[in-house]
């Protein structure tokens, strides 16, 4: 499980990003997490909870998306859906193809700022 | 009035620092004509005794050094010291896998123009170095025989990641009456197209055909 090695990169590529900012509070972090990331969800939220203490993400929720793998298949010559993780065919025509466009992503997508500018607008 | 959370759009990847230290790795094995791989397996695959055949095979054609990466103890370097090559012992703690950073630090002194292949093996485990990009050119997946056919297929992210896939230990497949088509079926399942190698690290069969698959000097020069 290196989960928690993942909940701490995501402390501080958001602290660094909330310095850059100028802001000191976000309410939640929006993730998206591929099943070919090689990431658990669950085991992220649970070492999430555990590694944010103490840290300027104390109080902020993990949000996290999950994404479905796509591939680009060469007979339907379009992005598609993969059969499962465990068989990367296209789910249309069958055809193998290890073209990945999405499904290995481990990425940090939005911030719930709460700041000034988030006073004004609400 | 109350504060409403602002919703700020950010795309940065979790773990663009180890990338951006793996980028500048490949960067520098470049510059020094060095050719990397990384070897990744569960715990007890082989991944030492194909790694110290590798290297005694090749250690009078070529410079090679290799890296080993381990949760505790240096018996692995130790084993592989054995075939005169440099060797060093990386020991993780309880971290489950390598990553940029200890390769980097690992290589502190070492002079990597005077090499020509450096392997690089990582921690036991078929899970958690999928993540980590350590700058290699290869990354390639052992799975022995003795772990049953299904072994892609209950870790596609790691042979999903890797370049190459080896079956070890070989000489064991008939009286573990090990299925081929079952298991080439199922790396081809999870990863089309992929590449997969037999060998015996304890015979020596099928070791050119993976000494093959390795670019030879001089095209890397």
């Amino acid at each position: 499980m290196h989960e928690l090695s993942i909940a701490l990169s995501i402390i501080e590529g958001v602290e660094e990003e909330m310095e850059r900012r100028g802001t000191s509070r976000v309410a939640a972090v929006h993730l998206k997490i591929g099943p070919l990331s090689g990431v658990s969800k669950d085991a992220l939220l649970f070492s999430y909870e555990i590694a944010r203490e103490g840290t300027l993400l104390e109080g902020a929720r993990l949000e996290i998306e999950e994404t479905p793998v796509l591939l680009y298949c060469e007979v339907c010559r379009d992005q598609v859906p993969a059969v499962s993780m465990q068989r990367l065919y296209c789910a249309i025509c069958d055809n193998p193809s290890a073209d990945i466009r999405q499904g290995s992503e481990m990425e940090v997508v939005a911030l719930e700022l709460m700041d000034e500018y988030s006073a004004e607008a609400g | 009035m109350s504060i409403q959370p602002r919703l700020v759009e950010v795309r940065q990847k979790i773990l663009k620092r180890n990338d951006l230290l793996a980028r500048e790795l490949r960067d520098r094995f470049g510059a020094a004509g060095v050719y990397v791989a990384s070897l990744v397996s569960s715990p007890g695959a082989g991944k030492t005794a194909f790694l110290e055949k590798t290297l005694s095979l090749l250690k009078p054609k070529a410079r090679v050094a290799a890296l080993v990466g381990d949760l505790a103890t240096d018996n692995d370097a130790a084993r592989l010291a054995r075939s005169m090559a440099p060797v060093r012992q990386i020991t993780t703690g309880t971290i489950c896998h390598l990553d940029a950073e200890m390769v980097s630090k690992a290589l502190e002194g070492w002079n990597l123009e005077e090499l020509d292949l450096l392997f690089i093996e990582n921690v036991g485990n078929l899970v958690c170095p999928s993540s980590y990009d350590l700058g290699e050119n290869l990354r390639a997946v052992l799975m022995s025989v003795t772990e049953g056919e299904d072994k892609p297929l209950k870790y596609p992210t790691i042979f999903n990641t890797a370049d190459v896939a080896v079956i070890t230990k070989t000489d064991l497949a008939q009286a573990v009456e090990f299925n081929w088509d079952a298991a080439k079926q199922n790396i081809e399942a999870v990863r089309p197209g992929m590449h997969v190698i037999a060998v015996s690290s304890k015979t020596g069969e099928g070791m050119d055909a993976w000494l093959d698959y390795l670019p030879a000097p001089a095209a890397r020069r």
